[in-house]
């Protein structure tokens, strides 16, 4: 690892490696909506049009199902491509290229064709968004075989995993919370590297009890837990960062020291993902437990309003998870 | 009879093509078949001589089923063979162990419960391997919650963390129960009071302790005259004004408070990892409550005044003789106060009694 | 009375193409009829679960064939092109393997029947969802371009009714837009399983659509594979040479139901089908052949001869082939461990 460090933000963290990986191989393209002159709406490929040219850095026309179907035909044709979707809120239409192509590229010709792809969107909320620009789609997709699903929280983890996407032979949706994007800053290694998929990590080591979470929640249960301190109450938090596949050895290893399982997600709770995880703890480590599992999620409405008091009521707080984590620890 | 269709069970025929005696070509159309989804020409499998019509015009069969003999050309006259469905598949074993499903074995009823709560899969577990009698382990969790903590405690298991150094409960330790009397005659047994689970528990700590924790004591004489006076003096405006009787204690509390501020090494507990400072005083008060000791704790106590030290003190100390403490209550504790002057006695040696909470 | 001896050898426009290659085109109707037809037989003899038809596009896939250059132009078909990838080099070996579903199949018995992949060959591994491969075609023409690999086609087959599909609009769309070297072939065959044009579309001519989005289209009579080769010689030249797409509409029939599983009686009429059978391609093209002295009876029945010779051979050889072993359901899922949960 190169001793050489900044600390960017997570915005800054996808421009760099985005850049990086086009500089290192022009196999790698990025197709999207408003990608090329305008730089992607939240300016991470600024400049790119100009230093890669437009054969590379493609504005798409505005449908989706073609954003992520051409490039689907331009990974089985050997190249990297990297397609966006503006916000996540806008990806249905490609729901059958995603789920029903490139999941079943390599399984359906028997590894004859392979889909090196990456699908890059922004997601979640926190950030006045609305009913359309604030969902999360993990829970729609992490169900199906043929896909990796990455949701990395900070800036080095970031660098890595997106590194170790688009290398990957592999369709990988690239999840990046947009309320992270300027308000998490972190130390990032310069130079080249990768974060193997499917590894959690223990952003903060604790005795009393395990938060499982990923994406903006790991940052105010970060703050959560070390207010708790000051209670002596040892809280570890894992964060995912990579959603499937999930790692089982982290979350049970945590779970059998500390005997206790707080999920968060900002998803709706009914079918998120805390509902897997719920169901892999109780088959491997029922025995382990000494409280029920919780989960501490979302709301099940569609959406999380405009009106702030409506967003805020969908968006959990550092105050509940505190509160949700002091329960736990004194069940 | 082919299957002419997924779903397809049964089918019909509709017309033979070909009689008995008629020389047939292979993939020739010998027979037209009707189901609910198709109707169709049905070529032969064989080159031959038709032998025998099984089925006859209209008439419904299941797939499967025989529904022609043809001699094949060049072999001896046998029937089509009939295809047999593939037997399913046996059922995959279930994934988890029975003896994990077996209830642990708890003394009395049977039942894997304590005290009318349920108990975690983990503290069966525990239990189980430890071989512990869940009926006498003292609770700590919610409601009194026994928590894997306690039962791994009660198993005698190395603790994570110390707990905090309490002062000598109201009663002294029980001695050992005397031998038994020689079997004369009944009335020269002794009396003999069954042992409460808590009583046993309150033994069994007592007992570890003294012999685990070093105890050290010290005494100091304070002259406290000015301070009874001021206290008779305000007393009964006090109790009028409040509903509260306002006893020494609370003034003992703010004097341990306030030390504790001083010398904050005092307010710390010995852990394998290090001496944990507290950065908050919790005053746990050492209350004698049905027959039973319970340290109910005061939070915060170096915030309160005398006034709220003895409000405080006073109505957890009620709570803990109608028995209704709540977890909150009973954990927590940093420090702990004893006044065993109320019984008379002028020194006393307490043994301290090591909390069975993790301190994490 | 004097003899005299009519000629039958009629002038014919053979579009460019020798006697071997008007022969090779013929074979390629007679063989896409004779598995077209085993597969059909196969399915009534229980053999087989499902097969589908594709009688009456003999002529215009094997023009389409005809016009594809093997070792450089990528074919993204759809499940009716059965004589098109024959034509374009899968094998009837191949073909039966996948009907039989057997371990050997090119996807290794997890497509369904017309569902072929071979990379090496140009031949694109594609789903059974409708136009879904559409948009696929149109990336993989990009990387052509990107690749400045001049010459290389892309040719993207549909049904008629695909093009209902929002994706089909947008691969053309977007091939327009690059101005990619691609064709999209749309076999009209008047019948989406039991949906008549009239009611899949507003218009007569599907290639009434390229304009509208900036490419041309043409149409040609599906039924000739001569017709067929010589619009499709057009549109891939027109794509090898920079050129951009170009839509081409092929008309034909379909004389069978859409597979095994349709009938076709409850909503065709026989009359109908009847009457389009004087259209069939291939006794049409027969004819042809004769008519031009290029084949004769005796030919023609040597060659049905050795077109059922060689299904009947590899039926019987795909027939006894092993099915695929359930455990290798597990395989080329990812690369790397597939299991949801990392251990």
């Amino acid at each position: 690892m190169n001793a050489i460090s900044t600390a960017i933000t997570n915005v800054e963290a996808v421009r760099a490696t985005l850049h990086d990986a086009m500089a290192a191989d022009d196999r790698v393209l990025i197709i999207g909506e408003d990608v090329g002159a305008r730089g992607n709406v939240f300016l991470i490929t600024k400049g790119f049009l100009e230093e890669f040219g437009a054969q590379r850095v493609i504005d798409a026309p505005l449908a989706e199902a073609s954003i992520v179907g051409v490039a689907v035909g331009m990974a089985m044709q050997g190249l990297r491509p990297i397609a966006e979707i503006q916000f996540a809120d806008f990806i249905y239409p490609a729901f059958s290229q995603i789920v029903g192509e490139a999941a079943k590229t390599r399984y359906r010709s028997n590894g004859d064709y392979t889909c090196p792809l990456v699908i890059r969107t922004p997601y979640g909320g926190g950030v006045r968004g609305a009913l359309s620009h604030s969902v999360s789609i993990e829970a729609l997709f992490y169900h199906v075989p043929g896909l990796t699903i990455l949701a990395p929280s900070t800036p080095r983890d970031i660098k890595g995993l997106l590194t170790t996407a688009i290398e990957s032979d592999d369709p990988v949706l690239f999840l990046e919370h947009k309320k992270t994007y300027r308000s998490v800053r972190g130390e990032v290694p310069a130079g080249h590297f990768t974060i193997p998929i499917g590894k959690a990590d223990i952003k903060k080591p604790g005795t009393q009890l395990t938060v499982v979470s990923y994406g903006y929640n790991v940052h105010q249960a970060l703050d959560a837990a070390q207010q708790l301190e000051d209670e002596n109450i040892s809280v570890e938090v894992i964060d995912l960062r990579s959603i499937r596949p999930m790692d089982k050895t982290a979350i049970l290893t945590s779970v059998r020291k500390t005997r206790k399982l707080l999920i968060i997600h900002e998803d709706n709770k009914f079918g998120g993902i805390g509902a897997e995880i719920s169901a892999m703890v109780s088959e491997e480590a029922l025995f382990d437990l000494d409280a029920p599992i919780r989960r501490l999620c979302g709301p099940d409405v569609p959406a999380m309003g405009y009106a702030l008091p409506l967003e805020e009521a969908f968006m959990i707080s550092t105050e509940r998870m505190q509160h949700a984590m002091r329960d736990l620890a004194r069940f | 009879m082919p299957q002419l269709g997924e779903t397809v069970t049964e089918g019909t025929v509709a017309q033979w093509l070909k009689r008995p005696g008629d020389a047939i070509e292979k993939y020739e159309a010998f027979v037209e078949v009707s189901t609910d989804k198709v109707n169709a020409e049905v070529p032969s499998p064989v080159a031959g001589i038709m032998r025998e019509l099984i089925v006859k015009e209209g008439e419904t069969v299941p797939t499967g089923a025989p529904i022609a003999v043809i001699d094949e050309a060049g072999s001896l006259a046998e029937p089509l063979p009939v295809p047999v469905a593939e037997p399913a598949a046996p059922a995959p074993a279930p994934a988890f162990a029975v003896a994990d499903l077996v209830p642990v074995a708890v003394s009395g009823n049977g039942h894997a419960s304590h005290n009318g709560t349920r108990v975690s899969p983990a503290v069966r577990r525990l239990a189980r391997e430890h071989a512990i009698d869940l009926a006498v382990v003292r609770g700590t969790g919610a409601n009194g919650r026994v928590t894997a903590s306690d039962v791994i405690a009660a198993a005698g298991a190395p603790r994570t963390a110390a707990a905090p150094v309490h002062a000598a409960p109201m009663h002294a330790a029980p001695e050992p129960a005397p031998a038994p009397a020689v079997p004369n005659a009944p009335a020269t047994l002794p009396e003999l009071i069954p042992l409460t689970p808590a009583r046993r528990l309150i033994a069994q700590r007592m007992v570890e302790s003294k012999h685990t924790a070093p105890h050290a004591w010290t005494m100091v004489e304070v002259d406290v005259t000015n301070l009874w006076k001021w206290r008779t003096a305000a007393k009964d405006a006090f109790e009028r004004e409040t509903g509260t009787k306002l006893t020494l204690l609370p003034f003992f509390m703010h004097a341990v408070a306030e030390s504790l501020r001083a010398y904050p090494l005092m307010n710390a507990s010995f852990r394998e990892d290090g001496i944990a400072v507290h950065r908050q005083i919790h005053l746990g008060i050492a209350t004698a409550a049905g027959g039973n000791l319970v340290v109910p704790v005061v939070r915060d106590a170096d915030r309160l005044s005398i006034r709220g030290l003895a409000l405080a003190a006073g109505a957890i100390i009620d709570r803990a003789r109608a028995g209704k403490l709540g977890v909150d209550d009973l954990t927590g504790g940093t420090f702990t106060v004893n006044n065993n002057g109320a019984n008379g006695s002028v020194l006393s040696a307490p043994i301290s009694c090591r909390s069975r909470r993790r301190a994490g | 009375m004097a003899k005299t001896v009519t000629a039958r050898v009629l002038t014919l426009d053979r579009g460019g193409l020798s006697d071997e290659q008007l022969v090779a085109m013929f074979r390629n109707m007679l063989m896409q009829r004779q598995l077209d037809n085993r597969g059909f037989q196969l399915n009534r003899q229980g053999k087989i679960p499902f097969a589908l038809g594709s009688e009456g596009h003999e002529g215009l896939q094997a023009g389409a064939a005809m016009a594809f250059v093997r070792g450089s132009d990528i074919l993204v078909p759809y499940y009716r092109d059965l004589g098109l990838v024959l034509g374009v080099g899968i094998t009837p070996l191949e073909l039966l393997a996948n009907m039989f579903a057997r371990e050997c199949d090119l996807s290794a018995g997890r497509q369904f029947p017309n569902h072929y992949t071979a990379h090496a060959r140009g031949i694109v591994s594609v789903s059974s969802i409708i136009a879904a491969h559409c948009t696929h075609a149109a990336g993989i023409a990009y990387a052509l371009k990107y690749r400045n690999e001049s010459g290389r086609v892309v040719l993207c087959t549909t049904g008629e009714g695909s093009t209902s599909q929002g994706e089909w609009h947008e691969a053309i769309n977007f091939s327009a837009v690059h101005r990619l070297p691609i064709v999209f072939l749309v076999e009209n065959n008047g019948y989406a399983i039991s949906t008549p044009q009239s009611m899949q579309m507003a218009i007569d001519d599907v290639a009434d659509k390229a304009p509208g989005y900036g490419l041309p289209g043409m149409i040609c009579d599906g039924t000739d594979p001569i017709a067929t080769y010589r619009t499709m010689k057009v549109a891939m030249d027109r794509a090898r040479s920079g050129g951009g797409p170009t839509l081409v509409e092929a008309k034909c029939y379909r004389f069978l139901s859409h597979s095994t599983d349709d009938d076709d009686r409850t909503y065709r009429d026989r009359e109908l089908i009847a009457e389009q059978r004087k259209d069939d391609p291939v006794p049409k093209f027969e004819r042809v052949l004769i008519d031009a002295g290029i084949l004769d009876e005796a030919a023609i029945a040597a060659l049905r001869a050795a077109v059922l010779h060689e299904t009947n051979e590899a039926t019987d050889a795909a027939e006894a082939m092993p099915q695929a072993p359930p455990e290798s359901m597990y395989e080329n899922v990812v690369a790397g461990p597939f299991e949801p949960w990392l251990e």
